[in-house]
């Protein structure tokens, strides 16, 4: 029974929505603007929004000036490794608990999710003291771990909720068939969870890639990923808008794109299954 | 059909995820907890010996304490209050038939991609900067004096910025529980003669209580922490002192770890009691 509606409905739908979603993605908008200008240009008196004179000019000063390259390269390498790292581990532990439940699964499920919401700020030093013992401190390697750490609950929830929707009677018919366990994840178990693994790792790499608490405090000048790079803006001297738009545009751009894609499983996500 | 020979197999899978998140929970926690009985003073003698709750009282009495709880209770608030009320609205506004529904949802969800770092620094500078700030152009433009935003309006600053983060993920979440609403109900409600408020307030709000609950608990869980918001731009100064940033300066710009491992204790407990909750709800789900 499809609601029927009228023409008019629709326009103002329509024009309502736009005007809201231009407004909320305006900051976007405008900072990737920016970063095409010149510095005069982008504090110009009024602000210039079309006309202006189109320029690459912040790109290649942000690149040459402080080694964009390199934060890229950390983020990519923290983020990318973490995600991996963090479902490399979590799938057994998601396959077990959707196929073999046992009583204690929800538990365990519960426990895990509670990790995720310890305060950073409450074990700051701890780590800070660990990792300077492990001569972790200000190294790709530590960072990687303790995002993975931190994101791990999320990893084996999200996996846990996709695992969970696989009917368990394919896995049987298998069983039956004389599968092995291995055979079975690997043949059975695995094109099917696919799509699932995918979109954690998607949602999870976003997720590292974004993190701002960990990699703020725990890198100086060596392992410092993009999140930290942009900080460093935070007390410049002279004219800069244009080049903070330009480093701003190259840090959000992938992960904007990467998000769009990831719009549906971010839900599932982030509620930990329980809004569908 | 678990056999003995799976289960033995399931726990053997399960072991590095739960052994790893029980050392990073386990590990820091319990160090965290020894610091806040100890005086310790890395830079000024180290560590000066047991204090027993000296560091719970001298957290709780401090000056800045008080003050700090109620900081983060206005932004949490605030930003609890803006990004529900204007996430159920669009919400349902995006789930009525229109053109291009596909890009003002992308548009719309933006914001939450942007790293905490990038959005803070351009909303403090390109936005709110005094002098070149867009909002000091606007308001020159209508001739009015620019306001001073993160000095004179910090607190709502910072609101501001925060809610811009999260409204995408309120609406992205109760959108999807709008689409899930049952129609012929709504359409029979509307037949029976009831009023859009009415609807509203009688099918809808009731339909998407459990989603509003979630977000919610989830947002407080996060807003709690947030960090780099404030870090990058008034680093804690005009009242933006929130409980968290408060622990991260007793430990690490003062070092004193023993105060802050006690306020990072009370942070453990504050968010304890609101993973309670959540994971009741969430456990019911499991369990349906």
């Amino acid at each position: 029974m499809a609601r029927s509606v009228t023409t008019n409905r629709k326009i103002i739908n329509t024009t309502a929505a736009w005007v809201i979603g231009l407004l909320i993605f305006f900051p976007i908008l405008w900072t990737i603007l920016t970063s095409f200008k010149t510095e005069a240009q982008a504090i110009n008196d009024p602000p210039l929004f079309l006309f202006f004179d189109w320029t690459l000019e912040n790109y290649a000063v942000v690149q040459e000036r402080s080694n964009y390259g390199r934060f890229l390269w950390n983020s990519i390498f923290i983020a990318g490794g973490s995600t991996i790292l963090g479902v490399m581990i979590a799938i057994p532990a998601a396959w077990s608990m959707a196929f073999v439940p046992s009583r204690r699964t929800k538990d365990i499920l519960l426990w895990m999710l509670s990790t995720k919401m310890l305060p950073a700020v409450g074990v700051l030093y701890p780590i800070y003291l660990i990792f300077i013992k492990l001569g972790l401190l200000d190294s790709i390697l530590g960072l990687t771990i303790i995002i993975m750490l931190i994101n791990l609950p999320i990893i084996v929830w999200m996996l846990y909720t996709y695992f969970r929707e696989i009917p368990g009677e394919i896995l049987e018919a298998a069983r039956m068939d004389g599968a092995s366990l291995k055979s079975e994840i690997l043949y059975v178990l695995t094109p099917m969870a696919v799509p699932g693994i995918a979109s954690t790792l998607l949602l999870n790499f976003i997720l590292a890639w974004n993190e701002a608490f960990w990699t703020l405090n725990l890198t100086a000048a060596k392992a410092a990923p993009l999140t930290a790079f942009i900080a460093s803006y935070s007390s410049p001297e002279g004219l800069f808008y244009a080049k903070l738009s330009a480093a701003s545009t190259m840090a959000i751009a992938p992960i904007l794109i990467l998000g769009w894609f990831s719009q549906k499983q971010l839900v599932r996500g982030l509620t930990f299954g329980a809004v569908k | 059909m678990a056999t003995q020979h799976s289960r033995s197999a399931a726990r053997i899978m399960m072991a590095p995820a739960v052994i790893l998140l029980l050392g990073w929970m386990l590990v820091p926690l319990t160090m965290t907890l020894w610091f806040s009985f100890r005086k310790y003073l890395p830079l000024r003698g180290g560590d000066l010996g047991w204090v027993g709750f000296d560091n719970y009282v001298r957290f709780v009495s401090s000056s800045a304490f008080w003050p700090s709880v109620q900081t983060t209770l206005i932004i949490v608030g605030s930003v609890l209050v803006i990004t529900i009320v204007f996430g159920v609205l669009l919400g349902l506004l995006l789930d009525q038939p229109m053109w291009g529904q596909g890009v003002v949802r992308i548009l719309v969800i933006a914001p939450f991609f942007v790293m905490p770092t990038v959005s803070a620094l351009v909303w403090k500078n390109i936005f709110m900067d005094p002098v070149n700030g867009l909002f000091a152009h606007l308001w020159k433009f209508f001739g009015a004096t620019p306001i001073e935003w993160l000095s004179q309006a910090s607190v709502q600053s910072i609101v501001l910025i925060v809610s811009w983060q999260w409204l995408p993920f309120a609406t992205l979440i109760l959108l999807t529980a709008v689409q899930s609403l049952d129609r012929e109900q709504l359409e029979a409600s509307e037949m029976d003669g009831a009023k859009p408020l009415q609807r509203f307030f009688y099918i809808i709000l009731p339909h998407l209580g459990r989603a509003i609950t979630i977000v919610v608990l989830i947002q407080t869980i996060f807003l709690l922490a947030i960090f780099a918001e404030i870090f990058v731009t008034t680093g804690g100064a005009f009242g933006t002192k929130t409980l968290s940033y408060l622990i991260f300066q007793r430990v690490l710009e003062s070092q004193n770890i023993g105060l802050g491992s006690a306020g990072g204790i009370y942070a453990v407990i504050l968010a304890n009691i609101i993973a309670i909750f959540l994971m009741r709800i969430v456990g019911k789900n499991l369990d349906a």
